[in-house]
């Protein structure tokens, strides 16, 4: 009932949200979404997310049915005082004596007031539930996802681009919260307040009901009309803008070569053509969603003087009293509003639809393989490995590595080698159980490690990748992150010995440094040092190390040479090796092309068989203009 | 905000009209309750009788009229109406609206301006009261009124008629405004979208031009992260702000202002009432939003923070799951979850009091106006239908309030995107074109020689290179080594003119780079930037973009030389294999090969290549290098990299530290003289490979 008195009808519940001023308005506002594929499946889910809130939501109900039944009955029982009042003017007129009964009507305005103020308590109660309801399922949703991340193989995101499941996390489940905490009540006061204003119109008078239902077809027509149009036409302009802000996203990052090809002119020659397309579809979207409301008030304003013209008439006619019309006025009012809110019911159903389904499809994708009740609980890991017939892909229907065996002893370094994009990180995803190998078996100590629980299994690797992560926490919080629990003491040890302490201690805030998000405040260097820290510090039996250094200055280069042998000393170590050193230092190569081990041996074997290796090895050294 | 007026110049006759339609559209609307107060007064309380002058009297009630006035006064009134003798013509057919009135004279009355009317009018009121002694004044129209009604009935005439076709007549003309209101309406949308989808259009294409001649001293300074926010986000808000307020902006103060003049016009001692509930309702917002606005700028960081852990799970999650730290992420998650969740609620709950209380305010203020109004009506300072259209004046002037402070949320946000626009706007490019530019000759050899060449980034206090004299020649390579922030790839970047030297000079073919156009010289030079870039389109968009009129046989060439013809051919599709945006579909040694093969195209006497080795393995590098020095002989060649292997064979090898030139010679003469490379050498290479 938010629109009691207007006549223009510049009005509606603004949707106030936090984190958005204009909640779902915009243009957007009528748009018909996308749709989900399982609707109904997917809303039973939704109701059964928000059956531990059966009670509250009831309790919502009530309110928010009572706060719109209260506001409803405001207009008719304030015509009673105009009535009254009108009434008094015309025994005036007509020379009785008495004239205006003020008594009478404060009575009745008094009555009002205490059902408005019922009704805004109502609505006030309502809305505290109901919010709090939305904002803990979201938080339950955020909650639910993530932790889902942490279960799911990284398999599926080979598949899915990490700005997806983040998406899913925040718009998705924003678009849900926003449903639950605002649309599902306005659906039900919409609801109430057409029947109610519809039964209130009726007991004022059916000729009046009959005219100013009148303009429902009306406005019916006229919003389709619109909608259509303007959907097509904001269609066409996201594409643009798309193709708009693509152009200058590419054009931008790509300064230097514009520039060097002196591309200006040819970019900007492009540029219009696509801006003028936007501005063409642009202004005509805005033009179609803009005059949406004006349009309804249009039809509303139509209501109003067509209520005012039969009300003027059957009031002369003393079929209907001035109370009553002015009442009747206020209800075609609070007619339009509810009435193109219950017609927008099934677009944000819809698109809530949508949203829960990527949630929930998201939340049902399928897991890591649980863990076997009898998980091995390793004792003290000797570092002996062996791949006994391992094969895998990554497609079931595409086999990389064939029937791959070899025999690590304990304490041994293995090189892996191959030129880039040859699937090195493949054995160390195998090793580690990120990934499940199809046939065959990787073994530890002689134990199957799939025998192993997989937290276990992966605490026995230190793991020093050439994409450093670090997280946005204190320095020392990143060191003990090999070792949750590990003293400040134990945790600068490492750091002495990864040689990255006194680069540390060279921070003002010492250990107690914060990374920034990007972890851009310290160098990349710095960061592997301290990710080999952070391996000292978890002292695992076993090394997975990559070696990759390329954008590191000769200096620090050197402190992660020295850190690097420091860590592998002892440790069964598996290196992705980038240096000549390095590879011929090992005591064993796996020699890796198109994802599966093409070659093994030692580096004399190796270069005696003159194979893919050798090759390789020659490249380097230009021999190859030679041979 | 200002600053971007003037782009809102071409479509100034736009805004006027709509400002003058939103006028004419706010008189229509504020209309629509006067109109229906005159069907409540005069139609339904008058019965359609809109003052006490009647349009027919019988003979008797004109004498009486006559006999209490003065003897001019009732000249005057004999001389308005026509009289017309019982039995005449007129009479018998006058007789058809006053049955009645067959046995005495009927008094029409003539067309009469209005003046004359209200004079008229005044001389029957008089009439009247001073018949009725001891009656309030105000009262006395309605008696008058009554009086006419009366007289109409005596002379049998058709009351309930007269008053529908008043209320018609009436409600027609609201018909009418309403049309006219929205005719207005649809015209400002119309008029409203174009201006704001043009100004929109115009901002972003000068813009992105503004951009493109930016040299890289600007780009710095704005960063490019921050350029197309500024391109794409900022201008999408401009466009929403300019078509809101276009409309909300003039329309607003009209419908306030006319509002007010009404209201106070059918009701002048109730203005206080409107004045209360103007300042309250702008108290409860500015309450509500002193509350809110801080927190809702908080959790905007609470979400990024929430976000970050989520990023932070997602790629580190093989760390993650190495360290088994699953659960620990889960409690830093569920932190900065239940902290965005909490500040949540808190606002969700401030807002959710908005509006119940807003709805409440201005249901009081209508009970107020009623109670008020009342009283009023009582003491018959106003009538019943005054007081109800003061009711929707009174809603019109909040609606309009709540407009305005709406406009006031925006604005401070849509000025921090002007202004971040207006900053790019007014940024001039630092380098420009001479006015005469020099010409190369037909004959060009790509020589390029440093001389004494100092250069510091703008804003900062130390070189990054400092007195820099080099010769690279035709035929020769001169590789450039240094580790990283050493001013390597400053160096180069300074050859095209992407930055300007702060000190000495740079010739390029013997002229200073700074003496000819920028076009000219970068004609002259294949550029293989370190970000290997590709454009969205296919390979052989790519290519061409070097060379328009590339013929295929060149493409092929080119690509063959890069390395990449082996996995362009396995494509089906060959050449024309399409590129996303910034070349994500192909690999990064892959998209290094075609950035290379997009330079060749150009077909240039020199070539820059910033790095643009470091993705491929060393195998394709050594074949790449060698089919460069074989099809590039005749070029000047420069290179930048940080694989000693790479530069062995190079005829000149600089080698760059902090900025300084410590060596130059083959690796041979370094490996004697220069320690700076001999460490570099020695990290890379053990000792034996090294000779």
């Amino acid at each position: 009932m938010s629109d009691m008195h207007n006549p223009t009808g510049q009005t509606g519940r603004p949707g106030m949200r936090p984190g958005a001023a204009f909640g779902r308005g915009g243009p957007g506002a009528m748009m018909k979404g996308e749709k989900a594929r399982n609707f109904k499946g997917t809303m039973k889910k939704l109701i059964g997310y928000l059956s531990p809130f059966k009670l509250p939501i009831v309790i919502v109900f009530v309110f928010a049915v009572g706060s719109t039944v209260f506001s409803i009955l405001g207009p008719k029982i304030l015509g009673k005082a105009t009535t009254k009042l009108f009434e008094g003017v015309m025994a005036q007129m007509a020379g009785k004596s008495g004239g205006i009964d003020l008594q009478a009507i404060g009575q009745i305005l008094l009555g009002v007031l205490g059902l408005y103020l019922v009704s805004a308590f109502f609505s006030y109660i309502q809305g505290w539930i109901m919010s709090g309801v939305s904002i803990k399922i979201t938080y339950q949703f955020r909650k639910d996802i993530l932790a889902k991340i942490n279960r799911m193989p990284l398999k599926y995101f080979d598949g899915t681009n990490h700005g997806e499941v983040l998406s899913r996390m925040t718009n998705d489940v924003d678009t849900v919260n926003q449903t639950l905490s605002q649309s599902l009540t306005q659906m039900i006061t919409s609801l109430v307040t057409v029947l109610g204003v519809l039964v209130m119109m009726l007991t004022i008078s059916w000729q009046l009901t009959l005219v100013a239902l009148l303009i429902l077809p009306l406005s019916m027509v006229l919003i389709r009309l619109i909608v259509n149009q303007s959907q097509k036409y904001f269609k066409q302009q996201q594409e643009f803008l798309g193709h708009a802000n693509g152009h200058i996203e590419e054009m931008f990052g790509s300064h230097a070569v514009v520039k060097a090809f002196s591309g200006e002119a040819k970019n900007i020659e492009k540029f219009e053509g696509i801006n003028d397309s936007l501005y063409s579809s642009a202004w005509k979207s805005q033009f179609l969603s803009g005059i949406m409301m004006p349009m309804m008030n249009f039809v509303g304003n139509l209501g109003y003087v067509g209520v005012t013209i039969m009300g003027g008439y059957l009031a002369a006619r003393k079929a209907i009293s001035l109370g009553d019309i002015q009442a009747f006025i206020q209800y075609v009012r609070s007619f339009t509003q509810p009435i193109s809110q219950i017609a927008n019911i099934s677009n944000v159903l819809q698109q809530t639809a949508a949203s829960a389904e990527r949630v929930f499809e998201f939340l049902e994708e399928t897991e890591e393989t649980p863990e076997s009740d009898e998980a091995l609980k390793p004792a003290k890991v000797e570092g002996a490995v062996e791949f006994r017939n391992v094969h895998f892909g990554y497609l079931d229907d595409k086999i990389i590595i064939n029937n791959f065996s070899a025999k690590v002893e304990p304490g041994k370094r293995v090189a892996i080698v191959g030129p880039t994009g040859a699937g090195k990180t493949t054995l160390v995803k195998l090793l580690m159980r990120f990934y499940d190998v199809k046939e065959g078996a990787i073994l530890i100590d002689g134990k199957d490690i799939r025998e192993y629980a997989r937290a276990d299994l992966r605490r026995m690797f230190g793991m020093v990748l050439q994409d450093t992560w670090l997280f946005n926490g204190s320095i020392l919080d990143n060191i003990r992150y090999g070792k949750i629990g590990a003293s400040e003491e134990e945790a600068v040890e490492a750091a002495r010995a990864a040689h990255v302490d006194h680069f540390i201690r060279a921070f003002p805030q010492g250990y107690q440094t914060e990374l920034n998000e990007e972890t851009t405040n310290i160098s990349q260097g710095q960061k592997q040092l301290l990710t080999i820290a952070r391996a000292i510090l978890a002292n695992p039996p076993m090394l997975i190390l990559d070696e990759a250094t390329s954008s590191v200055d000769t200096h620090t280069e050197v402190l992660i040479q020295k850190a690097m042998g420091v860590l592998m000393k002892g440790r069964t170590s598996f290196i992705i090796a980038h240096r000549l050193s390095t590879i011929r230092d090992a005591d064993w190569i796996l020699v890796m092309d198109h994802g599966d081990i093409v070659e093994q041996g030692t580096h004399d074997n190796l270069i005696a068989a003159g194979g893919f290796y050798a090759n390789l090895y020659n490249s380097q050294f230009d021999k190859l203009e030679s041979a | 905000m200002i600053r971007l007026m003037r782009y809102l110049k071409p479509y100034l006759a736009s805004i006027v009209l709509i400002v003058a339609l939103l006028f004419l559209q706010a008189n229509a609307d504020l209309a629509l309750p006067d109109y229906m107060s005159r069907i409540v007064n005069t139609g339904i309380q008058q019965g359609g009788i809109e003052d006490s002058l009647p349009q027919a009297m019988g003979g008797n009630k004109f004498n009486m009229v006559l006999q209490t006035v003065s003897p001019e006064e009732g000249a005057a009134i004999l001389g308005a109406y026509d009289r017309f003798e019982p039995g005449s013509e007129a009479h018998q057919a006058l007789l058809k609206k006053y049955p009645n009135g067959e046995s005495e004279p009927l008094y029409i009355l003539k067309k009469i301006d209005a003046t004359t009317r209200s004079r008229l009018n005044a001389l029957m009121v008089g009439a009247i009261s001073s018949r009725l002694t001891g009656i309030d004044p105000s009262v006395v129209t309605q008696m008058g009124v009554q009086a006419v009604k009366g007289e109409y009935e005596r002379l049998g005439m058709d009351t309930v008629a007269l008053q529908t076709s008043y209320i018609l007549s009436v409600g027609g003309l609201m018909i009418l405004l309403t049309l006219l209101s929205v005719v207005a309406t649809v015209i400002v949308g119309f008029l409203g979208a174009r201006t704001a989808a043009g100004f929109a259009r115009d901002l972003r294409v000068n813009l992105f031009r503004k951009v493109e001649n930016f040299s890289f001293a600007e780009l710095d300074k704005f960063s490019t992260a921050s350029l197309i926010t500024r391109s794409t986000n900022d201008i999408t808000q401009m466009q929403m702000v300019a078509v809101m307020g276009l409309r909300m902006f003039f329309y607003a103060p009209i419908i306030g202002i006319g509002g007010v003049i009404r209201a106070t016009g059918k009701a002048s001692s109730m203005w206080w009432i409107i004045a209360l509930a103007v300042s309250i309702i702008l108290g409860v917002i500015a309450v509500v939003f002193a509350i809110a606005l801080p927190k809702f700028k908080s959790i905007q960081k609470l979400i990024d923070k929430l976000n970050l852990v989520v990023r932070e799970n997602l790629s580190g999650m093989m760390v993650i799951r190495a360290f088994a730290m699953q659960g620990e992420e889960e409690k830093r998650f569920d932190k900065a979850n239940k902290d965005l969740t909490g500040t949540m609620l808190f606002v969700t709950r401030v807002m959710v009091v908005l509006m119940p209380l807003m709805m409440l305010i201005m249901n009081l203020v209508s009970l107020l106006i009623v109670w008020t109004g009342a009283k009023e009506v009582a003491l018959s300072q106003i009538r019943v239908g005054d007081m109800m259209a003061f009711m929707q004046y009174a809603m019109q002037i909040f609606f309009s309030f709540i407009m305005l402070s709406m406009m006031f949320i925006i604005l401070p946000r849509a000025s921090v995107s002007a202004d971040r626009i207006a900053e790019v706007l007014a940024t001039e490019p630092s380098i420009v074109d001479p006015k005469t530019p020099l010409v190369y000759g037909a004959e060009f050899a790509g020589t390029i020689e440093f001389k004494d060449v100092s250069f510091r980034y703008p804003g900062a206090t130390d070189d990054v290179l400092s007195k820099i004299s080099f010769t690279a020649k035709p035929g020769q390579t001169t590789a450039i080594i240094g580790t990283t922030g050493s001013g390597k790839s400053t160096l180069v970047s300074l050859i095209p003119r992407f930055y300007d030297a702060t000190e000495g000079s740079i010739m390029v073919g013997g002229i200073d780079i700074r003496a000819v156009s920028q076009e000219a010289l970068r004609s002259k030079i294949g550029f293989v930037p370190q970000k290997a870039s590709l454009f969205s389109g296919t390979v052989e968009s790519n290519l061409l973009y070097a060379d328009e009129n590339a013929s295929k046989e060149d493409m092929a060439l080119a690509l063959e030389i890069s390395q990449a013809k082996e996995f362009i051919d396995a494509k089906p599709e060959g050449m024309g294999l399409e590129i996303s945006q910034g070349g994500g579909n192909v690999s990064g040694g892959q998209r290094q090969r075609l950035t290379i093969a997009r330079a060749i195209v150009k077909k240039a006497p020199i070539y820059i290549f910033d790095d643009s080795f470091s993705a491929l393995d060393f195998r394709t590098d050594t074949l790449l290098r060698q089919a460069l020095k074989a099809s590039l002989s005749q070029s000047t060649i420069l290179l930048v990299t940080q694989r000693v292997a790479a530069i062995k064979q190079a005829d000149q090898i600089l080698v760059l530290d902090e900025g300084r030139l410590v060596g130059r010679g083959t690796h041979h003469e370094l490996m004697e003289t220069c320690e700076v490379y001999r460490d570099i050498a020695m990290s890379q290479l053990k000792q034996e490979e090294l000779a």
